[in-house]
């Protein structure tokens, strides 16, 4: 596979963090929506290399971070039923719900399995024709068009035993709570990548007339996250606020139509809350009522569900980019990898667990 | 407050473990306690030791004086799922896993025991397989299997085929190679490229299949440290990079002697094809399972030495200079990114879970 070294070499790293550091005469605050792009930054220590007055703010863009918890506790309770085989990407396992996590269902008996795709999970479905096959759908637009397919071919196939528990959530919309928010600093926004790859750029630019916030699509490895804050970089010292496209070659301005076209018929968009932050407006997707059947949560119809947030978890200002998560009081103490009180300490991508995982050497010295 | 019996039968509390990280207050096993992690070794910490009492240093193999002979024994159970992956089976597995323990003590292996737990209704012809490719295994390194034990368990209590080896070596006068002993200024080396066998498994198991040509790359590496040894190097350290990987290689031994490790991510061979893999999978090579790689701790003034005469050898072909082992940040694994910012390398906490995305 290419891209890889390419895309890391520390040469070009250099002139771009040069050219950078060349523009740069302010400080400026920007986002990075994608916990890929958080997980890449702390990883490669870039925001070790910028200027001093350049700040990364982490976005929510963590799908395992800002699943509710309510259909986490629905997901441990439906995994746990005996008839059931749960599937789920490998990072879901370990999120806590109000008082286990899937880990712990599946200690307990209840079959809970990892697959890669999606589609796995209805050929288990296939194989197992006397069990519910179950599959936790959740994440942005970009995980979104293999769950819309699996759906659809369970249909089209006739999988009764097939059935997805959904839960996804849109990038733009969190965009527009983030800059109403009175106490948002974010002054430019890295879009994600790969849910432009879906979706395209054409929602943006409304948000970056309106918010007069440059944004520029940008991709995952380090040089891609250079080009993307040396652009952002340039717009902000320009006083510009525009959509650009540093990911040219993931990213047709029109996305992936195809895609687009099975999201269209098997979502609906809906409003969803978000861990740690609340209900936003037309922020997710749920199946369309033509796929209703579908729907894990009828077909299950789990009831009394309770939750519990940890008091001392502060994840929701960590994913709305208002506190660092070495700010926390319980970053590393209660709280570590070992034992999440939130969801942000758990997935690679969450930022608290980067910061622990790779940044503990300078915040000792701190 | 879930309560575990202890040494005679007294219940332990849990709620009284003084470790500052408390074991997750889970009453149940799970998966991430045998993944070689954090998990994995708090369980011994404070679950296995108050029970069984003092045991020394621990190490992959145990060095215990029998008469006047310096035994080396070491005993591993396998249960990996597949029971045949590309490059070998769960038979190559048990051999070379157990021969590598004891050549981590500087030991040259001798005699295997081999227990097999079979689940009911297994194929004879996969068993068959399976010790085949053992005896075969065993006659490669050199060992002699020379006793054993079956059992069989109902359908649906096992997975097939469960093997345990455990085994024999002497160990040479004079050789004392164990964590506790990495000093400041020592020089950290790998004997090959990374991650070749944890990806040949997953790319096999149910649910993960992907394509690839990567095969795990198990074997025995008692002749490559006899090599090492014989070049009169005083080598300090040895570990086979098994579960957790690089990184929990590398934080035992940290922790073990007290001492912080400087690695080079650059420096770190690790194969294109693993390096994709991971890529797609959400997965770091550092912490990807190997079995058939070591991971040696030297004194400066023997490393040249002694990385030569690795290179030489078939199964050391790939070694390379990947760090060192300074008095800064004991106990802590830190790494040079390729852009020359660093990083902590942890201690993987269970099992790596492939990302969502």
């Amino acid at each position: 596979m290419k891209y890889l070294d390419e895309f890391a070499d520390p040469d070009l790293a250099a002139r771009l963090l040069d050219r950078i550091h060349a523009v740069t005469t302010r400080p400026w605050a920007i986002m990075e929506v994608c916990g890929g792009q958080t997980h890449s930054i702390i990883r490669h220590g870039i925001d070790q290399l910028l200027p001093a007055g350049i700040e990364m703010i982490h976005g929510p863009g963590c799908p395992v971070c800002v699943t509710p918890l309510e259909v986490i506790d629905k997901a441990l309770e439906i995994a746990a039923r005996p008839d059931v085989i749960f599937c789920s990407f490998g990072d879901m396992l370990r999120v806590p719900g109000s008082d286990r996590d899937l880990f712990r269902v599946k200690s307990e008996g209840g079959d809970v399995r990892v697959v890669y795709s999606p589609l796995d999970a209805l050929t288990l479905a296939r194989d197992n024709p006397d069990r519910e096959v179950v599959f936790f759908g959740i994440g942005f637009e970009t995980t979104a068009p293999a769950n819309a397919m699996t759906v659809y071919q369970a249909r089209r196939l006739g999988v009764r035993n097939f059935s997805l528990l959904v839960s996804h959530v849109l990038v733009p919309p969190a965009i527009a709570a983030i800059m109403e928010s009175p106490s948002c600093r974010v002054q430019a926004f890295l879009g994600a990548g790969h849910v432009c790859s879906v979706m395209g750029t054409a929602e943006y630019p409304p948000l970056a007339q309106r918010y007069r916030v440059p944004i520029v699509v940008t991709g995952f490895e380090p040089l891609d996250i250079l080009e993307g804050i040396r652009r952002a970089v340039v717009q902000l010292e320009a006083g510009r606020y525009e959509v650009e496209n540093a990911y040219r070659r993931a990213v047709p301005a029109e996305g992936n139509p195809a895609a687009k076209a099975m999201l269209q018929e098997v979502f609906e968009v809906t409003d969803r809350a978000w861990r740690g932050i609340g209900v936003i407006a037309r922020s997710g997707w749920r199946l369309a009522p033509a796929f209703a059947e579908f729907d894990a949560e009828r077909r299950f119809a789990v009831q009394d569900i309770h939750t519990a947030e940890s008091s001392v978890c502060r994840s929701g200002e960590v994913l709305q980019g208002l506190l660092k998560p070495h700010e926390c009081a319980a970053f590393g103490r209660e709280c570590t990898p070992r034992n999440p009180l939130g969801a942000t300490m758990v997935s690679s991508e969450g930022a608290c667990a980067a910061y622990h995982r790779y940044r503990r050497l300078e915040l000792t010295r701190v | 407050m879930s309560e575990v019996n202890g040494r005679n039968g007294a219940p332990v509390d849990l709620a009284a473990w003084s470790c500052p990280l408390p074991l997750r207050d889970s009453p149940t096993v799970v998966m991430g306690h045998g993944g070689g992690g954090a998990l994995s070794a708090e369980l011994v910490e404070h679950l296995f030791l108050p029970a069984f009492g003092p045991v020394g240093e621990l190490r992959d193999s145990a060095v215990v004086d029998v008469g006047t002979a310096r035994v080396a024994f070491s005993t591993d159970s396998y249960v990996v799922r597949p029971l045949f992956f590309p490059g070998g089976s769960i038979g190559d597995l048990a051999v070379n896993g157990t021969v590598n323990d004891l050549a981590m003590s500087g030991a040259q292996p001798l005699y295997l025991s081999t227990a097999f737990i079979l689940e009911e209704g297994t194929a004879l012809a996969d068993l068959g397989r399976v010790a085949e490719a053992l005896g075969a295994a065993a006659r490669a390194a050199g060992v002699r299997l020379v006793t054993g034990d079956t059992k069989v368990v109902d359908a649906g209590h096992g997975d097939g085929v469960y093997v345990n080896t455990a085994g024999l070596g002497l160990v040479g006068p004079g050789v004392d190679i164990r964590p506790g002993r990495a000093r400041p200024g020592d020089v950290v080396l790998v004997s090959g490229d990374l991650g070749r066998h944890g990806v040949a498994v997953l790319s096999c198991r149910e649910g993960l299949e992907f394509g690839t040509a990567v095969e795990s790359d198990t074997a025995p590496l008692h002749g490559l440290v006899a090599a090492m040894l014989d070049t009169g190097a005083d080598v300090h350290v040895l570990r086979d990079p098994t579960r957790g990987g690089l990184a929990a290689s590398l934080n035992e031994i940290a922790t073990t002697a007290g001492v912080g490790i400087e690695i080079v991510e650059r420096q770190v061979p690790v194969p294109p094809e693993v390096a994709d893999a991971c890529a797609i999978l959400g997965l770091d090579p550092f912490y990807v399972a190997n079995e058939g790689r070591l991971v040696a701790v030297v004194p400066p003034v023997d490393a040249d030495r002694v990385l030569a005469v690795m290179r030489g050898h078939p199964h050391g072909s790939g070694a390379a200079v990947i760090g060192r082992v300074t008095a800064e940040h004991p106990a802590m694994v830190v790494a040079r990114t390729g852009l020359g910012a660093t990083r902590v390398v942890d201690l993987p906490v269970g099992e790596q879970l492939p990302r969502i995305c």
